[in-house]
């Protein structure tokens, strides 16, 4: 979704530097205001200097669990979407994810289409 | 492994088998022949006894027979001396009419009979010999004759030149006296005597006490030689039934049995082998030993057929059982492969993820308007070496996890603790990395190599490790790993800072089943199969731990060679961040 006047800002954490790095490149060209986060505690420190609509998290990083991240940006931005990345066999934590406020949990290794189109359907039940 | 030890091993029922045989030939044949033999010796003084008695009644019933035969002949011819007058008596013809009544009633007991006078003429004779008028007066046994009422006399040749023996007895008519004489067959009194047989070696016969034969042995007897000697010559006394041990001609033991005939005059004499009169205890003795050999062979059959029995099934068993421990094996080892699969399928959806997201940017560049635009070319270029090195971690995550799950090679051989214990930690870096455990490893440097299957030892490794790790449940924790050379042990110890183990579970950590982790994340197999692991490779394992403050695993194994250890690769030493 493209909205040229205010576009969508991200918010992308994940501690694979690499993965943070491509998709914003891909994110970025189709139109969104990305911004990386290579580690919870980073994380949470771009929540609280800038605003996001929605952000992407990582469910397994080194420093934080994505589920104690999760549960912190809600604490700080209730309104704030969050949609959980997570590995194979891992699709436990990320449904308790979903318990704790995520709009969704989506499988690495996900396609670009595949996420942008829940990144549309979470702000679009935001705007509701 | 060596051949020898190859050997050992597939041996050990072999002995088991003849320890159990020999000791049930002990257990069972000791007491049979023991029992057996005091059985026998007892068998054979009872049956002695009962044989003595046998024969003391025998021979008293046969000279009880002998002497009434005797006496009964002596009685015959004292009626017809008593009934006839002396007249009739001396008239041949009427001899010879007794003597025929006689032959008749005696089956020829009677050769003759005849009628002597005090001038030791005999005046008339009945017979078959023509002994009218023949001259007794200088024979042996006239005096006595004339001297006793009645008279029997020992067994001579005499005028007919063959042996016989006669008996007599006085008749007075007025001053005269004469003697009624009978002679006595000695063909049917020796028959009398020799038809005595018992056995195949018993026989009998009658000696005179100046030690001449009354009748004939049927066997050659030398009246020389002990016993006959002694009784002869007085040192022995046979005045009533005597039985005596001695050695016939051939030296054979024999039994000789004796009884007074004649008032002691004569002797009745029984002679048999002493096997041949023990002949029973004989059959009883061989009796005895084929019960017993049966007896023992059947046991001994039994024996070995039980504990054949029993040793292939608990070679069966021990078969079973190593296959068992295998699988035990396996299975934990599977468990464990299990539980890093799940960390290696995050670990490579990383790389994963990011070559896909590559892939997605190049082909959007390509897509772009402008796609040979130099911007772009160095983009593309730059993903695909992206693309290449997370293709790269990919590899090595795989090469990690195969070198693991490759097939249990259970073969001992020498075993570089310092190098596995580096591959260990390799394989649980990711794990250790979003755990938040820092791994930290003292190698001793010159460790002696120690003999054991390289996967099993790799397993306890991952197995301790894992668990130290898992122990750890606040980041930030620490597991160390030491290895050391202790004495004649190498020393491989597992800490963690974790949160302990209650001490009520110490006691079981090492049970098969027994877990504290929630359902469905732990067999319970690892410690017990590291236990068993340890075990045979002839090391220990011990654990201390204390509540808050941590664990420590000990594992010490026995040192194999001198020779050091190689010299620690330190690529493979990995560490926590």
């Amino acid at each position: 979704m493209t909205e040229q006047s205010s576009p969508v800002r991200l918010l992308l954490v994940d501690d694979e530097v690499g993965y943070l790095e491509v998709l914003s490149k891909r994110l970025t060209r189709r139109g969104y205001r990305v911004t990386t986060a290579s580690s919870g505690t980073e994380a949470i420190r771009a929540l609280r200097q800038w605003e996001f609509d929605l952000a992407v998290v990582d469910l397994k990083m080194e420093d934080m669990d994505g589920i104690e991240v999760l549960k912190v940006f809600k604490k700080m931005d209730p309104s704030l979407r969050v949609i959980m990345l997570t590995g194979h066999g891992s699709e436990r934590a990320a449904r308790d994810g979903i318990t704790q406020g995520a709009f969704d949990y989506l499988i690495k290794p996900v396609g670009l289409e595949r996420l942008i189109e829940t990144i549309t359907a979470a702000l679009a039940s935001g705007a509701s | 492994m060596t051949s020898p030890d190859t050997a050992e091993r597939s041996n050990p029922p072999r002995p088991r088998v003849r320890t159990v045989v020999i000791g049930l030939a002990l257990i069972v044949l000791a007491p049979l022949v023991i029992t057996g033999a005091i059985n026998l010796q007892q068998f054979q003084v009872v049956y002695r006894n009962k044989v003595e008695s046998e024969l003391t009644v025998m021979i008293e019933r046969q000279s009880f027979i002998v002497d009434s035969f005797i006496a009964d002949r002596l009685s015959d011819v004292r009626i017809i001396a008593r009934e006839h007058p002396i007249e009739r008596l001396r008239d041949p013809d009427f001899l010879r009419q007794v003597l025929n009544l006689m032959r008749e009633e005696y089956h020829g007991a009677f050769v003759d009979l005849g009628v002597v006078n005090e001038d030791g003429i005999q005046i008339a004779y009945a017979g078959p010999f023509n002994l009218e008028k023949a001259d007794y007066s200088s024979a042996p046994w006239f005096e006595l004759a004339f001297s006793k009422e009645s008279y029997v006399s020992n067994v001579f040749a005499g005028l007919r030149g063959t042996p016989h023996f006669i008996v007599t007895t006085q008749r007075r008519v007025g001053d005269e006296t004469y003697i009624v004489k009978a002679t006595i067959d000695f063909e049917y009194f020796n028959a009398l005597v020799e038809g005595i047989r018992i056995g195949d070696t018993g026989f009998a016969f009658i000696i005179s006490r100046d030690g001449k034969f009354q009748t004939n042995p049927r066997f050659e007897v030398s009246l020389n030689r002990s016993p006959y000697a002694e009784i002869l010559d007085g040192t022995m006394h046979a005045d009533r039934i005597f039985i005596a041990d001695g050695k016939d001609l051939l030296s054979r033991p024999s039994i000789f049995t004796f009884a007074p005939l004649k008032q002691g005059r004569w002797l009745l004499c029984y002679q048999q082998e002493t096997a041949d009169a023990l002949d029973e205890v004989r059959k009883m003795v061989r009796l005895a030993i084929v019960a017993l050999l049966v007896v023992a062979t059947g046991a001994l059959a039994v024996g070995y057929f039980v504990s054949g029995n029993l040793a292939s099934r608990l070679a069966e068993a021990d078969r079973e059982r190593t296959v068992m421990t295998h699988q035990v094996i396996e299975t934990g080892r599977l468990a464990s492969i299990g539980e890093l699969a799940a960390g290696i399928a995050h670990e490579i959806n990383n790389p994963v993820a990011i070559m896909v997201q590559e892939a997605g940017w190049i082909d959007d560049l390509l897509h772009d308007d402008n796609p040979t635009s130099a911007e772009n070319l160095v983009e593309i270029e730059r993903a695909v070496g992206q693309i290449r090195t997370q293709g790269d971690r990919c590899k090595e995550i795989t090469y990690k996890l195969l070198s693991f799950a490759r097939k249990t090679d259970p073969s001992v051989r020498a075993v570089a603790l310092n190098d596995m214990v580096g591959e260990v930690i390799g394989l649980t870096s990711q794990k250790t990395r979003y755990a938040n455990v820092q791994i930290v490893t003292e190698l001793s440097p010159d460790l002696p190599e120690i003999q054991a299957s390289p996967t099993e030892i790799q397993q306890v490794l991952l197995n301790l490790v894992n668990n130290a790790i898992d122990a750890i449940d606040k980041p930030g924790g620490t597991v160390t790993v030491v290895t050391r050379a202790e004495g004649h042990a190498v020393v491989l110890e597992v800490r963690d800072t974790g949160a302990g183990i209650p001490e009520a579970n110490l006691a079981r950590i090492f049970d098969p089943f027994f877990t504290t982790k929630p359902v469905g994340q732990g067999t319970g197999l690892g410690l017990s199969i590291c236990y068993g692991i340890v075990e045979k490779a002839g090391g220990t394992i011990t654990v201390e731990s204390e509540v808050e403050q941590g664990t420590t695993f000990t594992v010490s194994f026995p040192r194999e060679s001198p020779k050091p250890a190689q010299p620690i690769d330190p690529t493979s030493e990995r560490e926590g961040p």
